[in-house]
C-alpha cells in the first residue's frame, strides 16, 4: 500500500505552489473590482487634490484654501455638520429610550413612521418641507398659520439647513442607540435600583454611560451623513446663498465645467478630510470605557405612569409635524396645477402625474435609466457581496481586509467626493476600448457599484454570522468543491439575506442624490438629481409628483422586504421595531 | 493494516505550539478516542486530519497515501474522510435524505442508487422513516444518528467524531454510547472519537491516546491507562486517581512487583522498575481501604465523609502530610465522622515511571 501511494506523492509535490483554483481567482477578480471602482480612483483624487500637475504645489492650496468663499464654505460645512449631529443625537436618543423602554401605546407604528424620513430621498423630504413652510403653504393655509406673503422663507438658512439635517439623520442615531439599548439586560438597572439610585439616577449614570458606544456610533452616522448630504444643503443653502462645501463642489463644475477639477479635487479632499476626522473623532468618544455586559435579566421597563398619555400626545405631534406635515404638502402641490393653489375639487389634476409618467421625456427617460441602472447594479453587488462576505466571514486575510477597507471607504466619503474621483479616473479614453465612459450611463453604474458595495455586504455579513462555518466544512469533507458548496450550502442559506441587502441598495441607488448629481449629462439623467432640476426650473408641482411616486416606490419596496423578514436576521430591516 | 498514520505532527497559532511532535499509529476497524483536556491540541489533530488546518511540521497518512507534510496539504474535499461535528451541522434547507444523500451526489451518483444508499444508511442508524423530515423537526439524538448516517453513506476511509455527545444530556448519552458502540461493530469502520470525558473514551474506544499541553502522553488500552499510567497527569486524569508520594521502591520477590515506602509504612505495590529513591505513586480511590486496627497502613484524619448512597465518600489527610487531601470509598456500616483518626491501607498501587 504504502509503496503504491509514493508515485502519487511525488507527483503532488511537484505541483506548483499556486495552483489555480476556483477561489483563488474569485478573490482576484474580487481585488481587481475593488481596485478599479474604489481604491484607483479615490487615490486618483488624492493626487490630483494635493498634487495636480505632478508637484506637490503647497502654494496653490493655501490660495485655494484660504479664498474667502472657500473658507467660509468649510466652516460652513462644518457648523451644520455639527449643529445637526446634536439636534439628530437628541432627537434619536430620546425616541430610543421611548420606544425601547418606556410602556408607550403602538410602538410599532410610531416607530415607522420615525424610520419613514430615513427611506425617503432628501431632496424629496427639503422640497415637501419648503412647501409646507412656504407662505403660499397649501397646509398651512388651511389653519391659517401661514406665513404673510412676501416674507422670507424661514428654511432658506443655515437653521432650516441644520433643523432638515437633524430630523433626516435622527433615525440614524436611533437605529444605533435602539441596538446598544437593547443590549442592557434588566438586571443592571435592577441592581442600580436596589443601591438606592432614583429614575433619573440610573438613566444618567448606568444606561447613558453603558450605550455611550452606540449614541457616538450614531453620532458619526450622522455626521457623515450630513457633511454629504447634498439634496437638503443644495435645495435650501443655494436659494440661501449659504455655501457649504459640498455645494461649492457642484457650483464650480457647474460654471466652469471639466477644467475646475484640480480645485474641485482639493475642494473635495478637504470634504473627505473633515468626514475622516468626524468619524475618527466619534469613535475616539465612544471608545473609552468598557461597556461590555453579560446578557443576563429580562428587557428593562419603565412604566410611564400619569405621564403616559402626555409623552404619547408629544410623539405623535412630533411625528405629524415633521413628517405628515411635509408630505401631505408634498401631495397636496402634486395634485394642483400651479403651486400655491388651493387644493378643491376643482383644481385636483392628475396633470402632474400623467406628465412626469407620460409626457415629459426626459423625466420618463430619468426613471428609466435608474431603474435600469439600479437594477444592474443590485445584481452585481449581491454576487459581489455573497463572495466577498464569504471570505471576509470564514478566510479574513490581508488582502481580504484592504479589499473590505477600500470598499467602506468609498461608502464612508460623502457621494459627491466619489463623483469628483469617478470623473477624475474615468475622463479620459479607456485604455484598448478606446472611448472615455464619462457622460454616459456607465459612469453612474461605476461609481453605485463603488460606493454602494459596503452596503450591500453588511445583512450579508449578518447572514454568513447566523451560519456555523461547520455546515461549509460539513460539505467540503463530502467532497464538495468551493463553487459546489457556494452553490449548494451557502448561498441557500445566505439568500435571504443578500436578498434584504438587494432591496436596501436598490432603495438607496434609486434614491440618491449625491453620486450622480456631477456625473448626470443630457444624455444620461438619474431620477435624484431631476427633482433638484425641476424645482430649480420652477417646476414645482412636478417635481412634487415625480417626489411622491420615489415615496410610493420605496414604500412598496418595503413592504416587499418587509414579507421576508420573519427569514432575516434580527435588525436587517431598519424599519422594523 | 494502517488506517492513519501521523509522523511527529506540529502545529503552531501565533508562536504557541498546539500541537508537538505527535506520533500515532491507527490500525483498520479499530474504534480510537482521543482524550484529554481542553486546550490539550486534540481538536487541533481532527482539523489537521480532516484537511481544514495545513501542518507545520511531520506528516500524515490516511490509508498508506500521505495527505498532508509540510509543503503540501490535500484539500478536506479530496480525502475521503467522514466527520461527525459536536453541533451536527446537518443543512437545514435539506431534507433528513438530502442531507445523507449529499456526498453521493457530489460524487455523481445517479438519483435511485443515491436514494437506496441513503436509505440504508439510515437504517444503520434506525432512522429510515423519517428521510423527508428536516432537520429542524428532529430531537437531538435523532439529529446525532442523522449525522452518523450522512457519514456513513460517504463510505469514508475513516471516520472522524468531534465530541459527538457533548450536545446531549446524560440520560441520551448513555444509549448513545451503545449505539455507537453497536455501529462501530456493525460497520467495521475506523473511528477516531475526540473526548474530555475519560468515562466516555473508557467505555468506547480500543485504545485511547491521551493528550495533554500539544503532546501525545500516553497510547494505550483502556485498562493499561487506568492500572498503569505513564505519568502524573494520565494518572489524575483517569478514574480520579490519586498520586501519593513513595520514598523508596526496593524489588520485590516476584517480578513486576515492588516495596514502596508511603508515610513511613511499606507497601505491595506494581512497579516496572525498581532500586530507586523517590517516586510517584498512582492510586484509586477502590485501591485505599479502611485498616481494622493500628500498625496496618498510613496513619490519617479524616476531614469530610459524604452519603453516596452504596458506600461513604471518605475525604481524609495522611498525618505525615496534611496539606494532601485524599479519597477512599468506605463501607456504610463503618461509623466514621470528621476529625476521627483512622489507619489507611493502600491495596493496590503503580509506581509511575517516569521521573518525579
Amino acid at each position: 500500500m504504502t509503496d503504491l501511494a509514493t508515485p502519487l506523492l511525488r507527483e503532488r509535490r511537484h505541483l506548483p505552489a499556486f495552483s489555480i483554483s476556483a477561489k483563488g481567482l474569485i478573490l482576484a477578480g474580487l481585488a481587481a473590482f475593488v481596485a478599479v471602482l474604489s481604491l484607483a480612483p479615490l487615490l486618483r483624487l488624492a493626487l490630483t487634490g494635493v498634487a495636480p500637475d505632478g508637484f506637490v504645489d503647497l502654494q496653490r492650496l493655501s490660495d485655494l484654501l484660504l479664498k474667502q468663499r472657500v473658507f467660509t464654505a468649510t466652516l460652513n460645512s462644518l457648523y451644520v455638520a455639527v449643529a445637526s449631529t446634536i439636534l439628530a443625537l437628541i432627537v434619536g436618543v430620546l425616541a430610543a429610550v421611548l420606544t425601547v423602554y418606556t410602556n408607550m401605546h403602538a410602538k410599532t407604528a410610531w416607530v415607522f413612521g420615525f424610520v419613514l424620513p430615513l427611506m425617503i430621498p432628501p431632496q424629496v423630504t427639503a422640497l415637501a418641507w419648503v412647501q409646507a413652510f412656504s407662505p403660499t403653504s397649501p397646509v398651512l393655509g388651511l389653519f391659517g398659520l401661514a406665513l404673510p406673503q412676501g416674507a422670507r422663507h424661514p428654511l432658506f438658512s443655515s437653521s432650516g439647513i441644520v433643523l432638515l439635517l437633524g430630523l433626516y439623520n435622527a433615525p440614524l442615531v436611533f437605529l444605533t442607540v435602539r441596538a446598544a439599548l437593547r443590549r442592557l439586560p434588566a438586571n443592571l438597572v435592577e441592581a442600580a435600583r436596589s443601591a438606592g439610585a432614583g429614575g433619573w439616577r440610573v438613566f444618567f449614570t448606568v444606561l447613558l454611560p453603558l450605550a455611550r458606544a452606540g449614541i457616538f456610533a450614531g453620532a458619526a452616522l450622522s455626521f457623515v451623513s450630513a457633511i454629504g448630504n447634498f439634496g437638503i444643503q443644495a435645495m435650501l443653502g443655494i436659494p440661501a446663498r449659504f455655501p457649504t462645501l459640498i455645494t461649492l463642489i457642484y457650483q464650480q463644475l457647474n460654471s466652469y465645467g471639466p477644467d475646475a477639477l484640480a480645485d474641485m479635487a482639493s475642494l473635495a479632499l478637504m470634504l473627505s478630510l473633515i468626514t475622516v476626522a468626524g468619524i475618527g473623532f466619534s469613535s475616539w468618544l465612544g471608545r473609552r470605557t468598557d461597556a461590555r455586559v453579560e446578557g443576563l435579566g429580562g428587557a428593562i421597563q419603565i412604566d410611564l405612569g400619569r405621564w403616559r398619555l402626555p409623552v404619547e400626545v408629544a410623539a405623535w405631534v412630533f411625528l405629524a409635524t415633521t413628517l405628515i406635515l411635509p408630505l401631505s404638502a408634498l401631495v397636496t402641490t402634486s395634485l394642483v396645477t400651479g403651486f400655491g393653489q388651493e387644493l378643491s375639487l376643482a383644481t385636483l389634476t392628475l396633470a402632474n402625474y400623467s406628465n412626469a409618467l407620460l409626457h415629459h421625456a426626459s423625466i420618463r427617460e430619468a426613471f428609466l435609466t435608474s431603474l435600469g441602472l439600479t437594477t444592474v447594479a443590485v445584481v452585481v453587488l449581491m454576487v459581489v457581496a455573497l463572495f466577498l462576505g464569504y471570505f471576509l466571514s470564514w478566510q479574513r486575510s490581508v488582502e481580504v481586509r484592504l479589499i473590505h477597507m477600500a470598499a467602506e471607504l468609498s461608502y464612508a466619503l460623502p457621494g459627491i467626493v466619489l463623483g469628483v474621483a469617478m470623473i477624475l479616473f474615468f475622463l479620459k479614453p479607456l485604455p484598448v476600448l478606446g472611448f472615455s465612459i464619462y457622460g454616459t450611463v456607465w459612469i453612474i453604474l461605476a461609481a453605485y457599484l463603488s460606493n454602494f458595495l459596503a452596503l450591500a455586504l453588511r445583512p450579508v455579513l449578518g447572514g454568513f454570522a447566523q451560519i456555523d462555518r461547520s455546515l461549509e466544512e460539513a460539505s467540503q469533507v463530502a467532497g464538495a468543491g468551493f463553487l459546489q458548496r457556494m452553490r449548494d450550502i451557502i448561498v441557500p442559506l445566505v439568500a435571504p439575506a443578500a436578498f434584504a441587502s438587494g432591496i436596501i441598495v436598490f432603495m438607496s441607488a434609486l434614491n440618491e442624490i449625491q453620486v450622480s448629481i456631477l456625473l448626470v449629462s443630457s444624455s444620461a439623467r438619474t431620477i435624484g438629481p431631476m427633482i433638484v432640476f425641476l424645482e430649480e426650473g420652477g417646476s414645482s408641482t412636478l417635481a412634487a409628483a415625480v417626489g411622491c411616486l420615489m415615496i410610493v416606490i420605496v414604500l412598496a419596496l418595503m413592504l416587499m422586504a418587509s414579507c421576508l423578514s420573519s427569514r432575516l436576521p434580527k435588525g436587517a430591516l431598519p424599519w422594523q421595531n | 493494516m494502517v488506517a492513519i498514520d501521523i509522523e511527529n505532527a506540529a502545529k503552531s497559532y501565533a508562536g504557541k505550539r498546539v500541537l508537538d511532535g505527535v506520533s500515532m499509529h491507527i490500525n483498520k476497524g479499530e474504534f480510537v478516542a482521543i482524550l484529554g483536556p481542553s486546550g490539550c491540541g486534540k481538536t487541533t489533530l481532527l482539523r489537521l486530519l480532516a484537511g481544514f488546518e495545513k501542518l507545520d511540521d511531520g506528516s500524515i497518512a490516511l490509508g498508506g497515501a500521505e495527505v498532508s507534510n509540510r509543503q503540501f496539504t490535500l484539500p478536506p474535499e479530496k480525502r475521503n474522510v467522514g466527520i461527525v461535528f459536536q453541533n451536527y451541522a446537518l443543512w437545514p434547507h435539506m431534507s433528513v435524505g438530502d442531507n445523507v444523500g449529499y456526498a453521493l451526489k457530489i460524487a455523481g451518483v445517479g438519483t435511485a442508487e443515491r436514494k437506496r444508499k441513503s436509505l440504508d444508511a439510515l437504517d444503520a442508524v434506525g432512522m429510515r422513516d423519517l428521510s423527508d423530515r428536516a432537520p429542524a423537526d428532529l430531537s437531538g439524538g435523532q439529529r446525532q444518528r442523522v449525522a452518523l448516517a450522512r457519514c456513513l453513506a460517504a463510505n469514508p476511509s475513516v471516520m472522524l467524531l468531534d465530541e459527538p455527545l457533548a450536545n446531549l444530556d446524560v440520560h441520551l448519552r448513555a444509549s448513545m454510547e451503545k449505539e455507537f458502540l453497536a455501529f462501530h461493530k456493525r460497520t467495521g469502520a475506523t473511528m477516531l472519537y475526540i473526548t474530555h470525558d475519560q468515562s466516555e473514551a473508557m467505555a468506547l474506544a480500543d485504545r485511547i491516546a491521551v493528550m495533554d499541553r500539544g503532546r501525545l502522553v500516553q497510547f494505550a488500552r483502556p485498562h493499561e491507562l487506568y492500572r498503569e499510567p505513564r505519568d502524573e497527569m494520565v494518572a489524575r486524569f483517569i478514574g480520579n486517581g490519586l498520586i501519593l508520594p513513595a520514598s523508596s521502591i526496593a524489588a520485590a520477590s516476584q517480578p513486576g512487583q515492588a516495596v514502596a515506602e508511603v508515610f513511613g509504612t511499606p507497601h505491595r505495590v506494581r512497579a516496572s522498575l525498581s532500586g530507586r529513591a523517590g517516586a510517584q505513586l498512582s492510586v484509586h480511590p477502590n485501591d485505599l481501604t479502611l485498616a481494622k486496627g493500628d500498625g496496618e497502613g498510613f496513619s490519617a484524619t479524616v476531614e469530610r465523609v459524604v452519603y453516596r448512597g452504596s458506600h461513604n465518600q471518605v475525604d481524609f489527610h495522611p498525618d505525615a502530610m496534611p496539606e494532601l487531601s485524599l479519597t477512599l470509598h468506605a463501607p456504610l456500616d463503618r461509623r466514621i465522622a470528621p476529625g476521627h483518626a483512622i489507619s489507611v491501607r493502600i491495596d493496590d498501587g503503580w509506581v509511575i515511571p517516569a521521573a518525579a
